[in-house]
């Protein structure tokens, strides 16, 4: 029987895009299910009655929630290019900085956009994305994943290009090249991966989402 | 050369048992490193620059920090009874409700518990409870993890064991038995098994913490 992959998404979140990532990396065909989330499917609720939350990733009918849960079912399941290290003390690493992303960044960084840019969400913002561009000058390296990208560069997608399209759609600056440097650098890098490049929405749909979303009237 | 476990803890934190019992459950020797949180050592400081909580396990000199971070660490390097399930969908599934529980459950306990029992605030514990209540009824089984305690089991201990003395130290109710016929039989059994068993702190210590934290001058 063949493998059977469905993703359940849209294409405006950050989350979903580190699932696409994933199946492109490995070069996984799927079908993209696209939600529209103010009248969720019938399909979506009966998939993540929990959460009731895109992404999620439907294998052979078994679904799986969480995007970060879903990019370490990925990496098991289909072999090919890694997306977590092989060392178990690397691996701990690696999930550790992306939790940080998820539980202390992407909270800071969201209160710092819808506040359009309030000068205490924007510092802490920016204390939170400090400690990623401590961890790039630290290991000096390309990515967080050292020469190739990995899960901790994945769950920082939203960092890469999500942040520069509400930066221009506000007027706001959150990520200054002459505080981040590395992470500047890294971003470049990153979306011009091809896997990465592959999977990213649109920037100027971003941008205009952005707008209307957060936009002053 | 000797492996080298130390455990930066203390024993009143529900997240530094869950490394406790994971330790316990693979019969590891390690030393507990206690922590005084009003005065943290320079080494937590060093080995969780980020957070500067506890657990942090440190591994022949190598720092792991985050509870479930530690907990995966664990069962990794660490042959014998196993914590994560093998196959690659089930241990999606228990990641994924790991993660309900810090995400959801935890912090809606949290607020019931330090808001006295409000009733909103117990409505909505219950409302995240009760999912935990339907995963065990649907598959009717006596762990999480079936026969045996994994990782979600593990996840949970602070609903076994810091529930109830919350609710005694500051007479309120969270969990009931009638609401949570299948919570309770599951905490009874959870808190007798010999790796929790040895691996739980004294539960009047707890009591008298909840009444000193929480209780009403």
């Amino acid at each position: 029987m063949a493998n059977e992959v469905k993703l359940y998404g849209a294409t405006r979140s950050p989350f979903v895009c580190r699932a696409v990532i994933a199946l492109n990396l490995k070069g996984i065909k799927y079908e993209l299910v696209v939600e529209d989330l103010s009248n969720k499917s019938a399909d979506l609720i009966k998939y993540n009655p929990v959460y009731k939350k895109v992404p999620v990733l439907v294998h052979n009918g078994n679904p799986i929630s969480e995007s970060l849960v879903i990019l370490e079912y990925i990496d098991e399941v289909w072999n090919g290019v890694p997306i977590l290290p092989q060392d178990a003390y690397e691996k701990a690493q690696a999930r550790f900085w992306a939790k940080f992303m998820d539980d202390k960044c992407f909270p800071a960084v969201f209160k710092a956009v819808i506040s359009h840019g309030e000068e205490q969400a924007v510092a802490e913002a920016q204390e939170a994305l400090q400690f990623l561009e401590n961890e790039l000058k630290v290991k000096g390296s390309k990515f967080f994943g050292g020469d190739n990208i990995n899960l901790v560069d994945i769950t920082a997608t939203f960092v890469a290009f999500w942040i520069g399209a509400v930066e221009e759609a506000l007027g706001i600056e959150l990520l200054p090249k002459d505080k981040f440097p590395k992470l500047t650098e890294w971003s470049d890098n990153y979306v011009n991966c091809q896997a990465v490049k592959d999977s990213l929405p649109p920037r100027e749909n971003l941008v205009a989402i952005y707008k209307k979303r957060f936009g002053k009237a």
